[in-house]
């Protein structure tokens, strides 16, 4: 058996493995077990069904958030229509389900591989634009989407949108919160997983050489281009993913969730979650939903409450007031997010008494 | 051939209230690469600082107009003192999310005390502006419009090519350690130029509310706008602006008035696209040459 890593005191490291290791420590890859088995088999026994309900919110926002880290974050490419795509994935798993009959579990990979399709023509002028222009070229795609979801009728049901019914899993009923909640996170496990490893290989440490330099990326002999378009096609895919389940969870979908809000929910989160991180994404998509659910339970309740009653507060307001802050804040005193904070955290327990 | 001329009048002024929003963008970018993803709720602050007063406090209109650019020019001080001096020499995408907060917040701020209706200036151009010539009639507020807009771009111009600060403006968007080792303040000039982009958004923001009543909505999305009008003309090319602006406001307005209302929204994202495929740095944008 081989010898049991604890608390490694310096840096004892001899090959590039080591040096790639997703556990530094078996007690890190202890606490992964303890996790799973929380998240699997106690979570959803003991929480009530609005807690549930936020959860699978969370899980699904996670999955499209790890999508776009490995976009904006790995690769470097800024993205402004991240929540269309996700639209896209929703719409299309809708209409499979509606319309061609597919089962769940083939919508689900079928609406996301649609959806990275449509990511990769998006992604196209990253052959010849950079981060500013290439930002503005997703708002367009994030504003022609938009006007396709709403004005394609025939498709989409345009402004009144579409109801999806049977979601069934081997002719297993999965209509209620608790049942979807496996799905959702036995799917976000399996992301997350992808998505840890996909950076250590070598597709992984080429985007990552392309954000820090394309210039000297390409001069190292990497396609830069081809792996934009990977990546822009993996991140859509990631997004397709959530919004299939999205789609699946909330039964019926309109145009009006998908806008340019969304996609800037999204890049709020990997912010606030930490670039460049995939614990990070998990972090921002958990604060951003527990923030919004927060939000508006406040807008609730000083809107019974007799002195605010009569100024009507609503959360629209509100809501985007606390979230500009937020970025604004996060950008400011901690520009590495939640997961440098975390990292930090853990590193004191670790290095304890000591300071380093 | 009567709906065609409306048509090319609307849409040069159209036009021209982006090539004047758009202004104020090319105005960041060009002193300090900045792309300000918060232009549209610049607009709003101009535009609701004078509604309170002029319409609320029932300031003389020139007095309001005048303090208002006043309010704006400080604002713009502060704005970068507090959020974007910090920035100076970081990652382009933590500016340009930035921008985006800075954004947002603005946003939720007026939304907050305005609300999401329309609100309206009082009537004070005078009925002698517009133009009947013809079929073609000229409503007195795009009269203004092209009198305000025209005034600014002469003003502008003559101060970027003779004011001492245009050219330091120039120089350090030409190129900034060389700006730097010449003497020029370059951190003055990041703060003046945020200054003057917020006077510029501000009056733009006046104009577009003159024109259709303020909502905040509205204004913000105007700034997205914006994108496909600098991105034609080129990103640092004040006269790009402006063709581009008259180009969008074309497009749009005929789209608008021969193929249907709904197209109209996204069109300009449509010409956006297509012009970043075959010409990604504009019609008078800089070219950047890489070799590698």
């Amino acid at each position: 058996m081989r010898k049991l890593r604890f608390h490694p005191c310096g840096n004892f490291k001899e090959s590039y493995l080591q040096e790639l290791t997703i556990f530094e420590t078996d007690f890190g890859r202890l606490w992964m077990l303890v996790g799973l088995v929380l998240l699997f088999c106690v979570i959803p026994f003991v929480c009530s069904p609005y807690l549930i309900y936020v959860l699978n919110t969370i899980g699904i926002y996670s999955i499209a958030a790890i999508g776009l880290n490995l976009l904006i974050g790995y690769t470097g490419q800024i993205s402004l229509g991240h929540g269309a795509f996700f639209g896209v994935g929703a719409y299309s798993a809708a209409i499979l389900a509606n319309k061609a009959g597919f089962p769940f579990i083939l919508a689900l990979p079928a609406a996301s591989l649609i959806t990275a399709g449509v990511g990769l023509v998006f992604g196209l002028p990253s052959s010849r634009l950079k981060h500013l222009y290439l930002l503005i070229a997703t708002l367009a795609g994030q504003f022609i989407l938009e006007y396709v979801f709403v004005h394609w009728e025939s498709m989409t049901g345009g402004a009144m949108g579409i109801v999806v019914f049977n979601v069934g899993l081997f002719g297993f009923d999965l209509g209620t919160d608790r049942r979807f909640y496996f799905v959702v996170f036995a799917l976000f496990t399996f992301m997350t997983w992808v998505a840890v490893n996909l950076i250590r290989t070598r597709y992984g440490r080429a985007f990552i050489a392309i954000r820090d330099n394309d210039r000297a990326a390409e001069g190292m002999g990497i396609p830069v281009f081809g792996y934009k378009l990977l990546s822009f096609a993996i991140s859509s895919f990631y997004a397709g993913l959530a919004g299939a389940l999205f789609a699946y969870y909330m039964m019926s979908i309109t145009p009006e969730p998908f806008n340019l809000w969304l996609s800037i929910e999204f890049i709020a989160m990997i912010i606030i979650g930490g670039l460049g991180s995939i614990p990070g994404s998990v972090f921002g998509a958990v604060f951003i939903v527990t923030l919004n659910e927060v939000l508006s339970h406040l807008t609730e309740y000083l809107m019974n409450v007799g002195v605010s009653a009569g100024a009507a507060i609503t959360i629209a307001p509100l809501r985007e007031f606390v979230f500009g802050l937020v970025i604004i804040l996060f950008i400011i005193f901690e520009p590495k997010g939640i997961a440098e904070v975390w990292r930090i955290v853990r590193s004191s327990f670790r290095l304890w008494p000591f300071s380093y | 051939m009567d709906f065609f001329f409306q048509l090319l009048v609307n849409g040069l002024s159209l036009g021209f209230l982006y090539a004047l929003s758009a202004l104020g963008f090319v105005m960041i970018f060009k002193s300090s690469s900045v792309l300000n993803l918060a232009h549209g709720e610049l607009l709003a602050i101009g535009a609701f600082l004078f509604l309170v007063l002029a319409a609320w406090l029932k300031l003389p209109l020139i007095l309001a107009f005048f303090l208002t650019l006043v309010g704006v020019f400080f604002l713009g001080f502060v704005v970068e003192r507090l959020f974007l001096r910090p920035l100076i020499g970081e990652n382009l995408i933590e500016v340009i999310m930035m921008t985006l907060g800075i954004g947002i917040m603005f946003r939720g701020l007026l939304l907050f005390i305005f609300g999401g209706d329309i609100h309206d200036y009082p009537d004070f151009l005078p009925e002698g502006l517009s133009i009947e010539w013809g079929v073609i009639k000229i409503p007195s507020v795009y009269v203004a419009t092209f009198i305000i807009g025209i005034l600014f771009l002469i003003i502008f111009g003559l101060f970027f090519k003779y004011s001492s600060q245009g050219i330091y403006m120039r120089s350090v968007a030409d190129n900034q350690p060389a700006a730097l080792s010449l003497g020029v303040h370059v951190r003055r000039v990041f703060a003046l130029s945020w200054a003057i982009a917020f006077i510029v958004a501000a009056m733009s923001g006046i104009v577009l509310g003159i024109l259709n009543g303020i909502n905040v909505h509205e204004l913000s999305a105007i700034g997205l706008k914006v994108f496909p009008v600098v991105i034609l003309g080129g990103l640092d090319s004040i006269g790009g602006a402006i063709l581009g602006g008259v180009i969008i406001g074309l497009i749009e307005t005929f789209t608008g008035g021969y193929i249907s209302t709904s197209l109209r929204e996204v069109v300009p994202y449509i010409v956006l696209v297509i012009i970043l495929m075959v010409k990604p740095y504009g019609l008078f944008g800089l070219v950047e040459i890489e070799r590698v």
